[in-house]
Formats: structure tokens, C-alpha cells, sequence
């Protein structure tokens, strides 16, 4: 890379969506550099989850642009930002609950035998391979995801985001329904990832989660970015300050969102 | 090939009961093995009251072994045509209700698919060729089945794209399409249809494939089921997968080919009608033997629209467990939101789907209209119900995600058995409707116990 600063992989300016008369989303701007993990905090309804799915594909903004590696990027649903190399690991974790665990990993993206029909087998047995990175003591090929506990589903829908070689991988508070064990096991794979280049928006409502993983951070409010800056730079603190008061630190660049001072 | 099985599953099998087991290895659902036995019930309990009533109501054990009413082969025979048509459009709409739809215009759909067809062969294309040309029948099915596809499709636009929800666009459908086959032929009949697209139906005496013939499927079936097994168990070993325990695979093996030949046995115990027979023996200089034109072994054996059902149920079963289409629909049944969010086109799908059960009401309406010799406004009427009801009664949930297309079909055999068993008792049509509409509600209400169970 150069010594001059790297293209950023992912930036959104001036995002906004509304639901009826709620700005869900209120002209928000964040980036997000290769090899990085930006933590996305906020309340319960901040927008954090709503901003992220107009990156996805789920949402169509009403306003704001989308660059990616500097280009203006066209994202109208979930396959185009698919070949972006966009990959999300959505709240609700997205499985179609009635099939397995290889079906849903493979979901819009099947592999096919020569005679172009479902490869069923060569996909568990990609599933096999994936699922043993993540969670070594799955057994449950065969059983549709809804019988499966909700530490294993979210392993499935973790899986399904890492196995098609992503770029910019989102997460949406991807531990929430792990034990300590393998929360501690996704942040691993989180360090890994980033090792690979990988640029990670990491969204949490749990400051720790985010502090120990991520290199910036950036706080949402009523769908307004209160601030964003380096994990660095800022206390945890001052990091609840911005949550809960949308008090903007030094450390930190002020969004729109910010308490005037 | 046999080393790893037992490992992944030694955990489970511990604490399993025999019977769990059972059910787990051979991926048997206790949902169709209730249906099976509803169907034996029937079929027994319709037989033996049609012989009690014969016998002037007494019981008589010896009568009651020698002789039968339902469980004859014509009998049999006549309910899997009769079942045909139904069990080609169940196939459909277990799709549509896995994927959270309904169509409730097939049974209309179905008369103005007919009444088109009708039209064209005898109002056109019979004046323009000359009756007896070969060319009718293959225009006639063509011009069924691209209607079928053009109305399924806008079915499905109006569900995908416009966004209106399928119970609403098909209840509009129903009332539309049985007032356009009205006001296509205003309510006249068209017959008779061509004589070669009449076989569709089943009636003539060339829609029967005969005894030799239908042996040969049945040894196919079985050929079929084995090589189904072999390959599933080496593309299975490949990788090292746990496999089937070897008794499963018997045991459906078995089952598969008792099926298999012991429908052809019945269908080829059913000879050929005395007039058929001592014409055909007349013309081939056959002498009749002493116990009449039966002594010939001129056997039916299975019937064209058998053989279309059979078909259509092996594509569709095909289509929604080997192909990328059949996965969708199943995954949008499971969660609409998440397939769309996977990058799965659902708008697309559901179109697709809604044009798949158009194109199978065309082939529906060219059995029923074949069968009939005719095509009237009112072919297909209170058809959907049937559909809908055999899909359900199949183990089709509601709540979307879950059926399958042998459930569908053996659903349809069931309630076909039950109209049929009691036309042949001569129930008063308006009972028949009483106790079919019954039986649905509560064939549903033990399912839902029975899920309730499960969860
Ligand atoms: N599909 C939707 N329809 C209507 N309102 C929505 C929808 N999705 C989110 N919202 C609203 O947008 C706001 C932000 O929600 P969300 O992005 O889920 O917050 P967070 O993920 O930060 O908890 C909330 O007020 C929520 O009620
Ligand atoms: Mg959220």
C-alpha cells in the first residue's frame, strides 16, 4: 500500500431513508478502509441496522450516494451488492428456517452438477468443511435450521457470509446469541479476516465487544451519526457519552448528529 | 463405505426408540404413513359395506372374502383415471401453498383452458385440416397448454409484480375465467373433440397400454428405484458421509417395487370390455375361448392419463428437489425476506410458480375434457376446492415452507377414493359434498394435533 492514504473501500455520504414519517436514517456518512473493522454503535433503533441494509441491498436510500473502492456504486437489492463483494450477516439472521444448514449456506448461489441440477452432496460437503472452522461440533446436516439452537443457526449464517470471499463483510451483532466460548471464537475469526484484508463493519450495542476488536468506531442517534474517530483516541466513556448523549469527544470527527457544544 | 455411517449419528441412536429410528433411517414421514392408512381404511371400509348391502345387509364371513365391491380391479382402475386430472394440479399447488400463495382460479381456469381447446379443434382447425388429420390433437394440446402458461404467468404478474395478494388475484381469476368460457361458447357444448387427443383421456380403447407394456414400467420403476439408491450411496461415500443404514434402503426398495408391480397388477387384472375384446379377436382372427372374450387376456393395464400423472408427479418431484426453482420456492415458503436477502429473484420465482400451475390446469383440462369427449363452461367447477383440499389432506402446511408433490398426489387418490366409494353406494351427491367437505376439516384439525405433538 502506499504511504499516502489507501482508497477507502467503502464510503457512504449523506445516506438517508425514511419509514413513513421516521428518518430512520438522517444523512449519514461513514467509510470503512481495507483490512479494517469499524464498530457501529447506538441504541436500540439508532439506525444501525437500517443503515447497513442500504449497503446490503435490503433498502433503497432515499438520498446519499454509494462509493466503493472510489466509484459510484449501484445498488438497487441484495445481488447487486453480492457482486460487490458485499456480505452480510443480517440481526435476524435471514435463514429460510424449513431447509438445511448446506441449502441455506449455498442459498442464490447453488452448486450445480454438469447436468446444471442442485449438487447437494459438494455442497455439505462445503458445509461440512466451513461449518468445522466455525463450529467443529455441528452434526446437523440433515435437520432443517429451525430445529438447530440459535448459537448454531447464527454459525450458519456467519458461514454463509465468510464462504464466498468477501470484501466488505458486515455484521450485525453477530455474537448475540453465542456463548462466551464461541463469541470469543468469532472474534478470532474477526482478527483473521481483517488479517486477510477484509474491511468489517462490526455493529453491537455492547461497547467492550467493540473496543477490543474494532479500530474506529462510529455512534449513531436518532439516525444521525453523532460522531466517528479511532478506539484510540476516545475512552469508553466518552464512547457512552456519544451514545447516550450524543456528546461528541476531541477524539473524535462530530456527525450531524452531534449536542451542539 | 460402512465405517462412518454409525459414528455421527452413535449419540442419537442410544437414546432413540426402535420405532424413531425407523422413521429417522428411512426418512419415512409419520404424516404419510397416516395417510396410507387412511387410504387402506377407506378403501377396506368402502368394500365392505358395499358387500354387506349387496348381501341385503347380513354378514356373511364367507361372502364377505369372496366378493367385492370397491376392491375390484375395474373399480381401481376407474379411480386412478378419475384421480389423474386432480392429482397433475395438486402437484402445482403444494408449490404455490409451500411458497405462502393460494390459486383459487384452477377449476375455472381449467373450463376456459378446455373450452379453448374444445374451440380450436372442432370450430377451426377440424373445417381447416379435415377431421381426420394427425396434426389436431398435437395443435390442440399446444394451443391448452400455451394458454394455460399465458394465464398462469399473469396470475403470477399481478401476485409478484403489482403486488396483489394471490387470494385476491385468483378469487378475481375464478369469477373472470369461468365467465370468459361462458361467453367464449355461451354455454353451449363442444364435442365431440379429435379422436386422437379423446386417448388423453383414457376412454378408448387405444388409451390403454396393455398388459405387456405395463409390466415393463413396473420393472422399470424398480430398475429406476435401485439405481437411485446406488447412486445416492456412492456420491454419498465420495465424501465420506454418513449413509442409510443398509436395512432402510431395503425396506424402501421393497415398498417402492411392491408399489410399483402391484399396481400394475391390478391395472392388468382389469380386462379388456366383451365388445372391445370380441372385436379386436374378429379382426386378429382370435377364436374366443368357452368362458367368453375375459379367456382372451386382453389385460387394460395402465391408462394414458395415469401415465401423464405419473409423469407430471416425477418432473414436478424433480423440479422441487433437484433444481435451483424448486429450492427457491421452498426457501421463500420458509422466509420470504431471507430468500430475498440471499439474492434469490422472488418476484421472478413466484412467477414462474404461478405459470407451472397454469401450464399443469392445461394438461388437467385436456385430460377432463378428453374424458369427456367435450369441453363445457362448467368442466372444471368447484375443481380448486378439490385441488386445494387433496394438497392439505396431503400434509401441505398452510403456514407455507412444507409439502410435497407425493403427499399432494396421494392426497388426491384419498379424497378420489372416498367421492368414488360413495358414488358406487349410491350416496345422494349433496351427502357426498356433506361428508368430503367434513373429512378435509378434519383430516386438518388431526394434523394439527399431531404437529402440536411434534413441537
Ligand atoms: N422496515 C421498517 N419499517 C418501518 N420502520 C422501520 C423499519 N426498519 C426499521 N425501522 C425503524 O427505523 C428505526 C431504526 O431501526 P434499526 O435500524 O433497526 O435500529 P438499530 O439497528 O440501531 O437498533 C427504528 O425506529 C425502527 O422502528
Ligand atoms: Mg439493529
Amino acid at each position: 500500500m502506499d504511504a499516502a492514504k489507501p482508497l477507502p473501500l467503502v464510503e457512504m455520504k449523506d445516506v438517508s431513508i425514511a419509514f413513513g414519517g421516521i428518518k430512520a436514517v438522517d444523512h449519514a456518512s461513514i467509510d470503512l478502509y481495507p483490512g479494517e473493522v469499524v464498530g457501529l454503535l447506538g441504541h436500540n433503533g439508532a439506525g444501525k441496522s437500517t443503515l447497513i441494509k442500504v449497503l446490503s441491498g435490503a433498502y433503497k436510500r432515499d438520498g446519499g450516494t454509494i462509493l466503493i473502492n472510489g466509484e459510484e456504486a449501484h445498488i438497487g437489492n441484495p445481488r447487486d451488492a453480492k457482486r460487490y463483494g458485499i456480505e452480510t450477516i443480517y440481526q435476524t439472521l435471514a435463514l429460510a428456517d424449513n431447509v438445511d444448514a448446506a441449502a441455506n449456506l449455498f442459498l442464490g448461489r447453488e452448486l450445480r452438477t454438469r447436468w446444471g441440477t442442485l449438487d447437494d452432496v459438494a455442497m455439505e460437503a462445503q458445509a461440512r468443511r466451513v461449518m468445522g472452522r466455525l463450529n467443529p461440533n455441528f452434526r446437523r446436516f440433515k435437520d432443517p435450521v429451525k430445529s438447530l439452537s440459535g448459537g448454531q443457526r447464527q454459525s450458519v449464517a456467519i458461514a454463509r457470509a465468510i464462504h464466498f470471499n468477501a470484501r466488505i463483510l458486515i455484521m450485525d451483532e453477530p455474537t448475540a446469541a453465542l456463548g462466551p466460548q464461541e463469541t470469543k471464537q468469532v472474534g478470532d475469526l474477526i482478527k483473521q479476516l481483517k488479517a486477510e484484508g477484509i474491511g468489517i463493519f462490526l455493529i453491537s450495542h455492547d461497547i467492550h465487544d467493540v473496543f477490543d476488536l474494532a479500530d474506529r468506531v462510529a455512534v449513531m442517534k436518532n439516525g444521525q451519526v453523532v460522531g466517528s474517530g479511532p478506539v484510540t483516541a476516545m475512552t469508553k466513556d466518552e464512547v457512552l457519552g456519544m451514545i447516550i448523549l450524543g456528546k461528541c469527544p476531541p477524539g473524535a470527527t462530530p456527525g450531524p448528529g452531534a449536542m451542539a457544544a | 463405505m460402512s465405517a462412518a455411517p454409525e459414528a455421527s449419528t452413535a449419540h442419537l441412536v442410544a437414546v432413540e426408540s426402535p420405532s424413531k429410528r425407523f422413521f429417522r433411517a428411512t426418512e419415512i414421514d409419520t404424516r404419510l404413513l397416516g395417510m396410507v392408512g387412511a387410504l387402506i381404511l377407506i378403501w377396506v371400509g368402502m368394500d365392505l359395506i358395499g358387500v354387506w348391502k349387496d348381501q341385503g345387509f347380513t354378514l356373511n364371513p364367507l361372502a364377505i372374502w369372496d366378493n367385492h365391491s370397491f376392491l375390484t380391479p375395474r373399480n381401481l382402475w376407474n379411480l386412478l383415471v378419475q384421480t389423474s386430472a386432480i392429482a397433475v394440479m395438486s402437484t402445482g399447488m403444494v408449490l404455490i401453498i409451500v411458497m405462502r400463495h393460494i390459486d383459487l382460479s384452477v377449476g375455472s381456469m381449467l373450463s376456459f383452458i378446455g373450452v379453448i381447446t374444445g374451440v380450436a379443434q372442432v370450430y377451426w382447425l377440424s373445417p381447416w385440416l379435415g377431421s381426420e388429420s394427425p396434426v389436431i390433437w398435437i395443435v390442440g394440446i399446444l394451443v391448452a397448454l400455451g394458454a394455460g402458461a399465458l394465464l398462469g404467468a399473469f396470475n403470477g404478474f399481478l401476485v409478484a409484480y403489482a403486488g396483489i395478494p394471490s387470494f385476491i388475484v385468483t378469487l378475481g381469476g375464478l369469477i373472470v375465467y369461468s365467465g370468459a368460457a361462458w361467453w367464449v361458447i355461451r354455454g353451449e357444448t363442444v364435442a365431440p373433440m379429435d379422436a386422437n387427443f379423446e386417448l388423453i383421456g383414457g376412454t378408448p380403447s387405444g388409451a390403454w397400454i396393455g398388459g405387456k407394456a405395463s409390466w415393463a414400467l413396473a420393472a422399470f420403476i424398480c430398475l429406476a428405484i435401485v439405481v437411485g439408491i446406488f447412486t445416492n450411496r456412492s456420491a454419498r461415500a465420495r465424501f465420506k458421509f454418513p449413509q442409510r443404514p443398509i436395512w432402510a434402503e431395503v425396506f424402501l426398495l421393497v415398498v417402492g417395487c411392491a408399489v410399483a408391480l402391484g399396481t400394475a397388477w391390478v391395472v392388468n387384472a382389469y380386462p379388456w370390455p366383451a365388445k372391445v375384446a370380441e372385436a379386436y379377436a374378429a379382426e386378429h382372427k382370435i377364436p374366443i375361448p368357452p368362458d367368453g372374450a375375459d379367456g382372451l387376456g386382453l389385460a387394460h393395464g395402465f391408462a394414458i392419463p395415469m401415465l401423464i400423472a405419473l409423469a407430471v408427479g416425477v418432473i414436478m418431484t424433480f423440479m422441487a428437489t433437484r433444481t435451483r426453482f424448486g429450492r427457491y420456492v421452498y426457501a421463500i415458503g420458509g422466509n420470504p425476506e431471507a430468500a430475498e436477502l440471499a439474492g434469490v429473484n422472488t418476484r421472478f420465482i413466484t412467477l414462474l410458480m404461478f405459470m407451472t400451475m397454469g401450464i399443469l390446469t392445461a394438461v388437467s383440462a385436456c385430460i377432463t375434457s378428453a374424458r369427456l369427449d367435450a369441453a363445457t363452461n362448467s368442466l372444471g367447477q368447484t375443481n380448486e376446492l378439490y385441488v386445494i383440499a387433496a394438497t392439505v389432506i396431503g400434509g401441505t402446511s398452510l403456514a407455507g415452507g412444507v409439502g410435497t408433490i407425493y403427499g399432494a398426489m396421494l392426497g388426491a387418490l384419498v379424497m378420489q377414493s372416498l367421492q368414488s366409494g360413495m358414488t358406487l353406494l349410491n350416496f345422494d351427491s349433496a351427502v357426498k359434498d356433506v361428508i368430503v367437505g367434513s373429512v378435509l376439516v378434519f383430516a386438518v384439525w388431526v394434523d394439527q394435533i399431531y404437529r402440536r405433538r411434534q413441537a
